[in-house]
């Protein structure tokens, strides 16, 4: 039999730490919900919680012509989903390189690919514009003003911190594995894919989990970049809802904020388990 | 160090299925046929790009674009170059959009580029030139329509005072058509401009002009009469000065970028001047912006430190607390307490702005009962709640990490320590922490370079704000050196291009410096390298 003195110092602190914590991660995400909710949509009215309830900010979200979220929504998941897939297979394969290959400068590239990715694209966006400007001039498709062009900018940051995680994961997978395929007669083409990628999986998870959700986060470039409102992402279109009319368009910008998490947070859901793994394996070799 | 997150513990990996053994002996035919028709395309797509970039004159992307596909062709027809295959398209993607944005910005660092000199210095004076064009006295008066040819750009249909008709200086006799006052009208082939068409065109028409030679130019400004029209300053290519002819004054050539006359009034636009070091020194040598530069240098980094300190300690509180194996509820804390971290954080500081509102918010509505708290307009309390709202964001990543961190502990070494009869505080000082630190080293240095350009928070949260009033650029209390940066290349009023240029190099050294430094002593890289 324990005492209850016992017990609370045992687990009961525990659990006192845990519902702390709940609150405070928690309200925020309460107050949305009932904002958005709120059938007068105001941020005054906002300030009591679930003050009746009605869908009238949902509906707004999708039947104002002149607010195109649903193609916002689209343009992120495009966006972001684009450029998720695109790093990983730009970062895996670099990485690859770096693990299995030796070859003049490698270190030397390593070193550079670090250093040259810690300068954020939020600090070239005005050498970005012009260069975009310039590359409308020969490819119109990839241009200024195209979600391509903004995928392709952000693959720029692909490299550099996503390599090197990736790496780390890469060499922990054992080369004995490699040297049994290519005796059987494999490619090292044949080895990334069939080895390397699916091993590496959890790594890779978290790398696109990240992106993905960098991406979908991302205001400046793609502000700089989409220049007609119907291209905006999320983060451009919903900020933009909000610096116009803060406390009128509250409880419109709260329906769309939920709908627009969902994604991210479900991908999160999924992929959690890889992310500790994935992170912590990455950055100190076992 | 024997580390790592995937020991045991329930967020370990998942062993996945061992790979099929590969069959092929060589590359597939399939595989081959796949490489040529991708190459294929890559090249279809380089000859474009050439024909397109020789016609714009665009000859930086055309020798990139012809450069690049020569090497890719090489690196992937060759059998030598086996490492080569894998790193060509991410280094091609980071050379164009990360190392030349940076040369780039590096470059503008050390020029006075901005509003107001974005032209180089002949297309300056050429412009300067054409705006101080006046009606030469007693000239002739024109007659003139405007026309628009199949380029669709303006041109100048004039009938002189002697009934001759050219279009852009240039004589034309065949299909004119001409009023009763033989003004011609129109001309085939092209179309004429009307009243609708002139006014939402006004400023093109405005800058229409057609040189003749040492006269002057032909200009209008209503689309209807024109006039022969010459600079008012005179250019001395010599002395590179401008002589305004009317009254004498005469404009000389400045360090600054600009045509300035002595007593200080300038010609606009100015062109992009070479500063040297200017902008780096101006944060230190203008009285007026050194203060505000130090306080956002030193916020910066208080910002930064702090945010990693907080997100930590609660992280860790939290992983410790949570991790107790059978205990009741954890799968549920756990999916619950990292929300925060899976909700895009942009939504989620524009949720707390409206929350932290100092009129209409939740908190000080209803938390605090209808409190007037100034959460985000006192520069104080503006710190402390950005520093709130990046705990909210953050912490969850942290506790993640040291959960997975601390999954990976030996039990045998807390075995050793509760023989040894250590309490559970000395435990956690001298066993649990030490060990944690190291494998997470590298994770905070990385959340320390992050939140020093954490941009979303502030411009977000406080949009940098409140702001300082004596300042000589907009800046508030709450700004990081990227904000700062954010506003200085892209705020209202005389955006400079180059001062903004020379401050992200700066960001970029001491962020680059730091990392290195904080990566060097937990000698992590040193082990990436083996």
């Amino acid at each position: 039999m324990r005492s209850t003195k016992g017990w609370l110092a045992e687990t009961g602190w525990r659990h006192l730490v845990g519902i702390g914590m709940l609150v405070f991660a928690l309200f925020p995400l309460v107050f949305v919900v009932s904002a958005s909710v709120n059938p007068r949509g105001t941020l005054t009215a906002s300030a009591t919680l679930f003050d009746g309830a009605s869908l009238e900010n949902y509906l707004k979200l999708f039947s104002t012509p002149t607010l195109p979220y649903p193609r916002w929504f689209a343009n992120t998941m495009i966006i972001a989903g684009a450029t998720a897939v695109l790093t990983v297979l730009l970062a895996a394969s670099a990485a690859y390189a770096f693990s299995r290959f030796r070859f003049r400068g490698r270190r030397l590239g390593l070193l550079g690919l670090l250093l040259v990715q810690m300068f954020p694209q939020v600090l070239g966006a005005v050498a970005i514009f012009l260069l975009m400007a310039r590359i409308k001039g020969v490819f119109p498709g990839v241009g200024l003003g195209t979600q391509w062009g903004l995928v392709m900018v952000y693959l720029g940051g692909a490299m550099g911190v996503n390599t090197f995680l990736i790496k780390g994961f890469f060499d922990s997978i054992p080369r004995e594995l490699d040297d049994a395929a290519k005796v059987d007669g494999a490619t090292h083409t044949r080895v990334f894919f069939t080895i390397i990628l699916r091993l590496g999986a959890p790594v890779l998870a978290v790398i696109g989990l990240l992106t993905f959700i960098n991406t979908v986060n991302e205001f400046l470039v793609a502000s700089v970049i989409l220049q007609s409102p119907s291209e905006h992402t999320l983060a451009v279109g919903l900020y933009g809802l909000i610096s116009e009319r803060l406390s009128a368009n509250w409880g419109v910008f709260a329906a769309g904020a939920l709908i627009g998490a969902i994604p991210s947070v479900l991908l999160f859901r999924f992929l959690q388990r890889y992310i500790v793994s994935g992170l912590l394996r990455g950055s100190v070799k076992g | 160090m024997g580390l790592t997150a995937t020991g045991g513990g329930r967020l370990g990996v998942r062993r996945p299925r061992r790979p099929r053994p590969a069959d092929g002996r060589t590359t597939s035919v399939a595989a081959l046929a796949g490489k040529i028709v991708l190459l294929g395309a890559v090249n279809a797509l380089a000859v474009f790009g050439l024909l397109t970039s020789f016609a714009a004159g665009d000859w930086g992307i055309f020798g990139f674009v012809a450069i690049s596909t020569v090497i890719a062709d090489y690196v992937y027809f060759s059998k030598r170059v086996a490492a080569g295959k894998y790193l060509l398209p991410g280094l091609l993607f980071l050379l164009v959009f990360q190392v030349y944005i940076v040369l780039h910005t590096v470059a503008a660092a050390f020029t006075n580029v901005g509003d107001g000199h974005n032209l180089d210095k002949p297309r300056a004076l050429e412009h300067i030139l054409a705006v101080s064009e006046k009606r030469v006295p007693d000239s002739p008066l024109y007659r003139v329509a405007v026309v628009t040819g199949s380029g669709g750009t303006l041109e100048l249909l004039a009938t002189d005072p002697a009934g001759q008709v050219t279009l852009n200086g240039e004589p034309v006799t065949a299909g004119v058509t001409r009023d009763s006052t033989g003004k011609a009208t129109a001309l085939d082939g092209y179309r004429t401009l009307q009243l609708r068409d002139l006014t939402s065109r006004q400023e093109e028409v405005l800058d229409l002009r057609v040189p003749l030679g040492t006269q002057g130019a032909l200009r209008t400004q209503d689309g209807a009469t024109g006039f022969l029209a010459r600079p008012a300053l005179r250019h001395d290519p010599a002395a590179d000065t401008l002589t305004d002819v009317e009254n004498g004054q005469v404009y000389r050539a400045s360090a600054t970028g600009y045509y300035e006359a002595a007593d200080g009034t300038h010609l606009t636009p100015g062109w992009t001047e070479n500063v040297g070091f200017d902008n780096f020194a101006r944060v230190l040598t203008d009285t007026r912006l050194r203060g505000p530069f130090v306080s956002v240098f030193i916020w910066t980094f208080v910002f930064a430190a702090l945010s990693v300190l907080f997100n930590f300690a609660l992280g860790l509180l939290l992983a410790l607390a949570l991790n107790k194996p059978g205990m009741k509820g954890r799968n549920l804390y756990r999916s619950l307490l990292v929300l925060p971290y899976a909700v895009p954080s942009f939504l989620s500081a524009l949720v707390w702005t409206g929350m932290l509102n100092q009129t209409f918010g939740f908190v000080n509505q209803t938390l605090l009962g209808g409190a007037d708290v100034p959460w985000l307009n006192d520069p104080w309390l503006a710190k402390g709640s950005v520093l709130l709202v990046n705990l909210w964001l953050g912490f969850p990543y942290m506790f993640l990490v040291c959960t997975g961190a601390l999954q990976a502990i030996p039990t045998e070494l807390n075995e050793a320590a509760k023989i040894d009869g250590a309490g559970p505080w000395q435990h956690f000082r001298q066993v649990t922490l030490p060990l944690l630190l190291v494998s997470t080293a590298p994770l905070l240095v990385a959340a320390f370079a992050f939140n020093f350009n954490n941009f979303t928070v502030i411009y977000f949260v406080t949009g940098g704000g409140p702001n300082i009033p004596e300042a000589p650029i907009t800046l508030g209390s709450t700004d990081l050196l990227i904000s700062m940066v954010y506003k200085i290349a892209f705020g209202g009023a005389g955006r400079e291009w180059g001062f903004a240029s020379a401050m992200s190099a700066l960001i970029f050294v001491i962020v680059a410096g730091i990392s290195a430094f904080g990566l060097r002593r937990t000698r992590s890289l040193e082990e990436t390298y083996s």
